[in-house]
C-alpha cells in the first residue's frame, strides 16, 4: 500500500517535508535565478515593440506577477479546503506561508501595472478593469492576514481564515465579472485603450521569466512553510518546556 | 419551521426593542449622506450623476455597522451554545438571523434611500428602480456579512475588521445596484440585465452564505 | 542602454520588482535562522517534545 500514497499523503508528516524541501530549496533557487536571467537577458536583447516601445518590457514583470497573484490565492483556497476537509496537517500551514508572498506578488502586479499605464494611459490609475479586480484581490490577502492575526487561538483561526479564503474563491469570479461589465458600461469618458498586445518576439522571454518567477514561488513558499513548521516546533517546545516545570513543582502529576 | 419561526420572530423584536440599534444606523445613514454634498459641493448636475452610487456606499456602510452585534449578542448570553445544540439545522438559524437583520435593519435603510435621494437630486424616473434595486440588493447585504460576523466574532478590533473583510466581496452586489438606478437616470437600457444579476446575486447568497455562517458558528462555540 | 523617452517607468518597475523580491527574501531568511536559533536554545536546556522519540 506504501506506492498509492499521493504525494499529499507522503507529506503530511512535517518532518519528512523538512529534509524534502531541505534537499529542493537549494536547487530551486538556483533554477529561478538562472530562468529569471535567462529571460532579462532575452527580454532586453528582442526587438523593441513597434507600438509600444521599451515600455512592454514592463510586462516582463507585470504578466507573471498578475499571473502569480491568482496562482496563490488559488494556492490558499486549495489548502484552505485541504484543512477543512482532508485536516491535511501541512494545509494550513501552506495556506499561512502563501498569504504574504502572494500579497507581494499581486502588490508588484498593482505597482507595475500602473508604472506602465502612465505612459500609455496618461495617469497612474484609469480603473481599467484588469487591474480593478487585481487591487480587489490584493485586498482579499490583507483580509486574510488580517483575520488571522486579530484571532488569539491559533487553531481557531486557520479554520476561519480557511472559510474566508473558500468565501473569496467562489466570489472573486463574480467580482471579476462584475467589474468587467461595469466597465463597459461607463460613459465614454474612461479610456479605453484595449489590452497590451504582446508581440510574439516578446513571447519567449516572457514564458521564460514568468517559469522563472513562478519557481520563485515556490522556493518562497517552500521557505515560508518550513520556517511555519519551525516556528510551532518552538510553540511545543515551549509549551513542553512549561510542563515539565509544573509537573517538577507540583507533587501531582500534570495529567 | 416553527421554531424557524420563533427565532426570525424573536431576533427582529430584540434588533427593534435594543435601542436604537436601528435608529443608530439610519442616523449614521442619513449623516454620511448629508455631510457627502457639503464636501463635493452643491453642484446639483454632479450630486445627480453620483447620487446612485452615494446611496448605495452609504447604505453598505451602515448596514455594516449593524452587522458585527449579529451573533454578538448570543454569544454573550449563551443562547448560541443553545442554537448550535438546537434541532434546528445551522443553516436554518443563520438563515433566520440573517432574515432577520435584513427585515429589522436592511428593509428601513432601503426605505429611507429615496428620501435621501431628494437631498441629492435624485430625478423622479429613478425613485422606483432605487427603492427595487436596494430590497433585491440588500439581501445580499445581510447575508454575505453575516459570513464576516459569524468570522470576526471572537475577534480583537471586530468591527473594523468586519468591514476589511466583507468589504471587497460586495463589489458585484454594488455594481449591478447602483447600475440598476443610473440606468434609470441616463437610460442606458442596462436596467433589465443588472436587475436580473443583482437578483442572482442575491438568490446565490442566500442559498450559499449560510453554510459559510453554519461552519464558522460551530468553530466558534467549540 | 536607450531605453527611450520612458525609461524611467521601466526601470521604476524593474526597481519595484527587485526590492519587492528582496524584501520577501530577506524577511523569511532572517525569520528561519530566528526561529532555528530559539530552538537550540530550547533544546539546549533540555526540553524535548513528547512525540520527539528519536532524541
Amino acid at each position: 500500500m506504501q506506492q498509492a500514497q499521493s504525494l499529499t499523503q507522503r507529506l503530511a508528516n512535517p518532518t519528512r517535508f523538512m529534509e524534502l524541501s531541505a534537499t529542493l530549496l537549494p536547487w530551486l533557487t538556483v533554477a529561478a535565478v538562472v530562468l529569471t536571467v535567462i529571460g532579462l537577458v532575452m527580454g532586453f536583447a528582442a526587438p523593441v515593440d513597434y507600438q509600444q516601445g521599451h515600455t512592454a518590457k514592463i510586462m516582463y514583470v507585470h504578466v507573471p506577477a498578475a499571473w502569480l497573484s491568482m496562482a496563490g490565492y488559488s494556492l490558499i483556497a486549495i489548502s484552505s479546503f485541504g484543512l477543512l476537509v482532508f485536516r491535511h496537517p501541512l494545509a494550513d500551514v501552506s495556506a499561512k506561508a502563501a498569504a504574504p508572498i502572494g500579497a507581494a506578488f499581486t502588490l508588484l502586479c498593482l505597482v507595475t501595472g500602473s508604472l506602465w499605464g502612465k505612459p500609455m494611459w496618461g495617469a497612474f490609475w484609469v480603473w481599467d478593469p484588469r487591474l480593478t479586480s487585481v487591487l480587489i484581490l490584493f485586498f482579499l490577502y490583507i483580509g486574510l492576514i488580517a483575520l488571522r492575526s486579530a484571532i488569539e487561538d491559533e487553531a481557531l483561526a486557520a479554520k476561519l481564515t480557511a472559510i474566508l479564503a473558500l468565501t473569496g474563491i467562489v466570489i472573486l469570479p463574480v467580482i471579476k465579472f462584475s467589474v468587467d461589465w461595469n466597465s463597459l458600461h461607463q460613459p465614454a469618458s474612461v479610456m479605453r485603450i484595449g489590452a497590451p498586445k504582446i508581440h510574439p518576439s516578446l513571447l519567449w522571454p516572457l514564458l521564460v521569466m514568468a517559469v522563472g518567477l513562478t519557481i520563485a514561488f515556490v522556493a518562497l513558499h517552500m521557505k515560508g512553510m518550513r520556517n511555519e513548521i519551525l516556528r510551532r516546533r518552538v510553540r511545543a517546545l515551549r509549551s513542553a518546556e512549561v510542563q515539565m516545570a509544573a509537573g517538577a513543582a507540583s507533587p501531582l502529576p500534570a495529567e | 419551521m416553527s421554531a424557524f419561526g420563533e427565532l426570525l420572530k424573536r431576533d427582529v423584536l430584540i434588533t427593534w426593542r435594543e435601542g436604537g440599534a436601528v435608529g443608530t444606523a439610519l442616523g449614521f445613514y442619513v449623516m454620511v449622506i448629508t455631510l457627502l454634498p457639503l464636501g463635493i459641493g452643491p453642484d446639483l448636475n454632479l450630486l445627480q450623476r453620483i447620487a446612485p452610487g452615494l446611496l448605495w456606499v452609504a447604505l453598505l456602510l451602515a448596514a455594516l455597522l449593524s452587522l458585527g452585534r449579529l451573533f454578538e449578542i448570543d454569544l454573550e448570553d449563551g443562547s448560541l451554545d443553545v442554537l448550535v445544540a438546537s434541532s434546528l439545522p445551522l443553516e436554518a438559524v443563520a438563515v433566520a438571523k440573517c432574515l432577520a437583520h435584513w427585515l429589522s435593519t436592511a428593509v428601513p435603510l432601503a426605505l429611507l434611500a429615496p428620501v435621501l435621494g431628494l437631498l441629492l437630486n435624485l430625478p423622479l424616473d429613478a425613485y422606483g428602480p432605487l427603492v427595487l434595486s436596494m430590497l433585491i440588493g440588500t439581501p445580499a447585504v445581510s447575508f454575505i456579512g453575516g459570513i464576516g460576523a459569524a468570522l470576526t466574532l471572537r475577534a480583537r478590533r471586530g468591527g473594523v475588521l468586519l468591514a476589511l473583510l466583507m468589504l471587497p466581496l460586495f463589489v458585484p452586489t454594488l455594481i449591478f445596484g447602483i447600475e440598476t438606478v443610473s440606468s434609470a437616470i441616463v437610460d442606458s437600457g442596462a436596467f433589465g440585465p443588472s436587475i436580473l444579476i443583482l437578483s442572482a446575486i442575491s438568490l446565490a447568497s442566500v442559498v450559499l452564505a449560510p453554510v459559510a455562517i453554519a461552519a464558522a458558528l460551530r468553530l466558534q462555540v467549540q | 542602454m536607450d531605453l527611450g523617452p520612458h525609461a524611467a517607468y521601466i526601470w521604476a518597475s524593474f526597481g519595484a520588482a527587485a526590492l519587492i523580491l528582496l524584501v520577501l527574501v530577506v524577511w523569511l531568511v532572517l525569520d528561519g535562522r530566528q526561529q532555528q536559533k530559539m530552538i537550540a536554545e530550547l533544546e539546549a536546556r533540555g526540553v524535548r517534545r513528547r512525540s520527539d522519540t528519536s532524541g
